[in-house]
């Protein structure tokens, strides 16, 4: 399998605090890994520096072969990012939020056209497509964002939490477009729901203070901890009741 | 069109919407502006002031409309900043360069725009339609950056309460003083007068209306270009280092 991203050494640090502690990671072509971790492990500065929104203190990332640190410009075309907080722009109706991506990835015309109409049919978003995004409601506007992450064709896509403070049934939604994704966009996703990362990961990696404690499947990480129920396989390694 | 050209244009476009569907920004950056011009007008066909002519008073009253463009340029910024939005920009392919003239550009025409119904509604009133008219009305365009860039510069350093107070009511109510808009700052005097001097203001006003009036006023010019160059560069800067620190 094709490597879409390498880790190599990855460090955060601000001022004395270490937030990310060498960290090193593959991810697969088409592979959907899910960062887990309780809060300040260091989840979201990771997806940060791997989107060359933060710079590392050390270490290094490369993008299908392309450095963070280096060749950002040659990174940034091929990643596409859902942030935590719901990103969109709230004046603008759906229609022109996608439009408006399509033009930030410099999509031509028809091109431009065609990538939105894509969007439009794969994330259901015709009966909200003339509404302002800002007046749409929290699933509505998960989805949107999603979708804009999307229009610029990325091989890479992180999404920071994409269902927080979603109901149910949009999560649920939401699941179904982000399985849709696997083995056609090499996916990373942070989450605090477990339900979610053992549904949706084909590997699963946990972090803790910064620093990598394992990645395997949702299956090996429960045997690992010696327990059926994730959860509990998750609390007992992060708690560091079982050895590693 | 080039690919660097559409990333442009795209964010360009995105600005001028947000901006143009908030009902608050038109009535502040054009109502407001429009009243007091139709106020003043009335009071000067009551009680004659030289002050209060229309040939006087309406390059005063446009210079202090543009004053608004600083409180939407900054608005955007401040907000945009506050929220996710502009990280997935910061992740996408726009360069700082991008995100400059994105920011910049699509409110040179809304400046424009505003300075040409400005002197239109004085039309109405009884200004005579002169070719001084339109070159006054360009006068708008490096006045009006003066504004922009201000407002990108508080924009990326302020929160967008904070530009509200600094861009909203400091700016407003400094242009309106120290412009010379619609009372003589030499009346004053003293310091004020100074001041006034020394600030763009006072310079902008006057080139609008020397050039409403058919003239040049070539250093009150330039005085209102080097200030516009200036906060530009301040605006660069300042955004660039906002953004270096997100």
């Amino acid at each position: 399998m094709q490597e879409a991203i390498r880790v190599s050494g990855l460090t955060k640090r601000y001022k004395r605090l270490t937030a990310v502690d060498h960290l090193n990671l593959q991810v697969h072509e088409g592979e959907l890994l899910s960062l887990l971790g309780v809060n300040g492990a260091g989840k979201t500065t990771t997806v940060r520096m791997l989107c060359g929104l933060s710079r590392p203190s050390e270490g290094d990332a490369w993008i299908e072969g392309h450095s963070v640190l280096h060749e950002g410009a040659k990174v940034k075309p091929l990643i596409g990012i859902s942030p935590q907080e719901t990103a969109v722009a709230p004046n603008l109706t759906v229609r022109e939020n996608l439009r408006l991506m399509a033009g930030v990835y410099g999509l031509r015309g028809e091109e431009g056209k065609e990538a939105v109409a894509k969007a439009v049919e794969e994330f259901g978003l015709r009966e909200v497509l003339s509404r302002r995004a800002g007046r749409l409601s929290g699933g509505w506007q998960r989805r949107l964002s999603l979708a804009m992450a999307l229009l610029g064709g990325p091989k890479v896509l992180f999404l920071d939490e994409p269902t927080l403070g979603l109901d149910v049934l949009a999560r649920r939604e939401l699941w179904h477009l982000i399985l849709s994704l696997k083995g056609r966009v090499t996916t990373v996703l942070t989450t605090h729901y477990m339900e979610e990362a053992e549904a949706l990961s084909d590997r699963i990696a946990i972090l803790r203070s910064g620093r990598l404690l394992l990645t395997d499947s949702a299956a090996g990480v429960c045997e690992r901890a010696g327990t059926a129920d994730f959860s509990e396989a998750f609390a007992r390694i992060v708690t560091g009741e079982v050895g590693l | 069109m080039s690919a660097n050209a559409r990333r442009t244009l795209s964010l360009c476009g995105r600005s001028a919407l947000e901006i143009l569907r908030d009902p608050l920004n038109l009535l502040f950056g054009l109502g407001f502006p429009l009243a007091l011009l139709c106020l003043l007008h009335a009071i000067q066909l009551r009680a004659p002031v030289p002050l209060f002519e229309l040939q006087h008073l309406t390059p005063g009253i446009a210079v202090f409309g543009l004053s608004f463009m600083a409180l939407f340029s900054a608005t955007l910024v401040s907000k945009d900043r506050g929220s996710a939005f502009l990280q997935r920009l910061y992740a996408s392919p726009l360069t700082p360069l991008d995100f400059i003239l994105g920011y910049t550009l699509p409110l040179l025409p809304l400046c424009l725009m505003q300075t040409l119904i400005c002197y239109a509604c004085a039309c109405l009133l009884g200004l005579p339609l002169s070719g001084g008219l339109w070159l006054a009305s360009l006068s708008s365009l490096p006045t009006g950056l003066f504004f922009v860039a201000l407002g990108l510069f508080c924009g990326s350093l302020l929160s967008d309460k904070q530009v509200g107070g600094l861009c909203g009511a400091l700016l407003t109510n400094l242009t309106a003083w120290l412009s010379g808009a619609w009372f003589d700052p030499s009346l004053a005097g003293g310091a004020f007068e100074k001041i006034a001097s020394a600030l763009p203001f006072l310079h902008a006003v006057e080139w609008a209306r020397a050039l409403l009036g058919g003239g040049g006023a070539a250093l009150h010019g330039l005085v209102t270009c080097l200030y516009a160059a200036l906060a530009l560069l301040l605006a660069v800067w300042a955004f660039l280092y906002q953004m270096k620190r997100q």
